[in-house]
């Protein structure tokens, strides 16, 4: 919460990281069901991009999420966003648009950890009434617009920037995303519009967990070469270790006169090798039996050492 | 019947509309001339974003510019803005309840483009669509004054846009209103609600049918969506031998679907006629030939009228004032279609 750069080590991100494991599998446990394989994967690269590389206002305190006000409507009924944990928006600060929605729960217990969201948050996640929605919405903690049908919201930043360019904001606008996004269409005219806009206020970080629903991305549908294929589009591309909390750093940091995309190449049960006996269907942890539940609660209590 | 043709009503209305509203900008899909805002973009560049043929990712790039404060009009053909991209239309504007203003050209079987390019069911469509609102123009007035009504709805807004050589029919200093149809004339035997360019098409008859005896109590439709104007229950609440509609689009759906629930919820005990495409696709031909071949036209209308009220009217084709067709090569237009 409001640390600058050169408050933060890596030692604390990597404790930030394991933090936002360990929530979501104490969830996954307490729940019989969660996102774990998208926390192991994006642990890192959340956990750095909000402790080091977003410069987001501070909260003042971690903020309470609020029952779900209703639909928004025409003369701006209830269009007010999860931004609010990110600290609101201003010209000279950052933004950061949640691309993969069902990453909800990492999110939300990124947000926990960096102190802006309830630490007691979770016990609202996908109960009636709430805005700690399961794939998260504009609603949502940390969301700012509707992305639950994946790849809108690369378009929706390229929007923000195109009017935040206009308005001579300082801030770059940031969008988390998923590999699995780079199969949708709409993806790659948006990495056309981006070019051609030369919007170097633009960024993007990418998991690259290299797994979606129906097993590994490679079986189900082949995006590779990644990085030459972006840098074709005309971007800037970093391809890094998502697990490497430095290099990750290091790309975050890093200027360019160019739209940026870091891609982040991780593994799906770091942090909990566990996870592996389940390859490669890995998009949404259930428990199988009361044994399975059992060792994951027995990695649980190791994690928690 | 004949009007005052207006060429490009909307190229210049536009343009200076815009002068004094920095928060307008243009969206386009590579089909700035066709949509006549090539002169917004040469007086403002800066305000003009040309999105290449890649319409869904102009919706949602539309909505996060007015999330930031923009009023992004977006110029392209219909088919293009609900159609193709409608996930992006519904996610990123509609559930937001966004103020982007798509303005769809070539509605229904006003382009002999074919199927490709007809617009048959997008007022359907939307209507589905919660938080849209859906404007129709009919005549040059219209495309001048739709600007005005959609700039002051803080929500999304599908307009139905005409081009080209555009006929005015209502005075310049009548300008649309949202939500409130026009009262074109008042009967007692028939209801009938046109909407887009069926209004122009049922004036030609009209004059016909009324010299034959049968009083028609006439509105012209703007407002697809919201559809909560008194003026059409009265309408259809006044007279004693049904309630025709004729839009410019399928019958399921549009505005003869609107009227129906309108009739059913407060139990109007009528029958209802519509005029519309009679479900089905249409294809490459010119606007009149499309009219008669699907049952759009003036001679269509007389016929429903002779059927609601149980006789014939004896109104020959040569009294059926001759359509205004406007020239599929029309210079008003930057190509054919």
């Amino acid at each position: 919460m409001g640390s600058t750069a050169a408050e933060v080590t890596t030692e604390h991100i990597h404790s930030l990281a394991q933090g936002i494991r360990k929530r979501v599998l104490q969830h996954t446990l307490t729940n019989n069901g969660g996102y774990m394989s998208q926390a192991c994967s994006a642990a890192e690269l959340l956990s750095t991009l909000y402790a080091d590389i977003l410069h987001l206002p501070p909260v003042s305190a971690p903020l309470l999420p609020e029952a779900f006000a209703g639909t928004p409507a025409p003369g701006g009924i209830n269009r007010q966003t999860g931004a609010i944990f990110h600290g609101g928006v201003s010209a000279e600060h950052d933004r950061l648009i949640v691309s993969p929605a069902h990453y909800a729960l990492v999110v939300y217990a990124a947000l926990i950890e960096m102190g802006r969201l309830d630490e007691n948050a979770l016990d609202s996640f996908n109960k009636d009434g709430s805005t700690v929605e399961m794939i998260g919405a504009e609603h949502s903690p940390g969301f700012e617009t509707t992305t639950g049908s994946l790849a809108q919201a690369l378009s929706h930043a390229i929007g923000i920037a195109l009017a935040r360019r206009t308005k001579k904001d300082s801030g770059k606008t940031w969008v988390f995303m998923s590999d699995g996004e780079f199969q949708e269409g709409q993806t790659w005219e948006a990495l056309h519009a981006a070019n051609h806009y030369s919007l170097d206020s633009l960024r993007i970080i990418v998991d690259v967990n290299r797994a979606q629903v129906d097993g590994p991305m490679d079986s189900v549908m082949v995006i590779e070469p990644l990085e030459e294929k972006i840098a074709n589009f005309g971007w800037d591309v970093r391809k890094v270790d998502g697990h490497d909390i430095d290099a990750i750093r290091l790309a975050g940091n890093d200027s360019s006169s160019r739209p940026m995309a870091i891609l982040c190449y991780t593994d799906p049960s770091r942090g909990l090798p566990i996870l592996q006996e389940r390859y490669p269907v890995l998009h949404y942890l259930r428990f199988k039996s009361s044994d399975e539940q059992a060792q994951y609660q027995a990695a649980y209590e190791e994690m928690s050492r | 019947m004949s009007f005052e043709i207006v060429a490009r009503p909307h190229q210049d209305n536009f343009l200076q509309w815009a002068a004094d509203k920095p928060e307008v900008v243009v969206l386009s899909a590579d089909l700035t001339n066709s949509c006549e805002v090539g002169v917004f973009r040469d007086a403002y560049p800066d305000r003009f974003y040309s999105m290449g043929m890649a319409e869904q990712n102009m919706l949602s790039v539309a909505a996060g510019m007015a999330r930031e404060g923009l009023e992004p009009w977006l110029h392209t053909f219909s088919v293009f803005l609900y159609r193709r991209p409608l996930d992006q239309l519904q996610m990123s504007m509609a559930y937001p309840a966004l103020p982007v203003r798509l303005v769809g050209f070539l509605p229904g079987i006003t382009t002999p483009g074919g199927v490709t390019h007809q617009a048959i069911e997008d007022i359907a469509v939307l209507r589905a669509v919660p938080n849209m609102t859906i404007l129709e123009v009919g005549d040059a007035t219209e495309v001048e004054s739709v600007i005005d009504v959609a700039h002051t709805i803080d929500g999304p807004v599908y307009i139905r846009q005409l081009r080209g050589e555009v006929s005015r029919i209502f005075p310049k200093e009548e300008p649309m209103v949202l939500n409130s149809a026009r009262k074109l004339s008042s009967g007692t035997d028939v209801a009938l609600m046109t909407s887009g360019i069926m209004t122009e098409e049922a004036l030609r008859a009209l004059p016909l049918i009324t010299q034959r005896g049968v009083s028609v109590d006439h509105l012209h439709i703007s407002t697809l969506k919201p559809f909560t104007d008194p003026a059409v229950l009265e309408s259809m609440s006044r007279v004693s031998k049904g309630v025709i509609t004729m839009e410019n689009h399928s019958i399921v759906g549009g505005l003869g679907s609107a009227v129906a629930e309108v009739m059913a919820e407060n139990g109007v005990g009528a029958k209802l006629s519509r005029i519309g495409i009679p479900d089905t696709y249409a294809h490459g031909a010119s606007q009149k030939y499309l009219m008669a071949e699907l049952g759009l036209d003036a001679r269509a209308l007389v016929t429903r009228v002779e059927q609601a009220v149980g006789e014939s009217l004896n109104i020959t084709d040569e009294e059926l004032t001759e359509a205004r067709i406007v020239d599929v090569h029309s210079s008003a237009k930057a190509e054919a279609l």
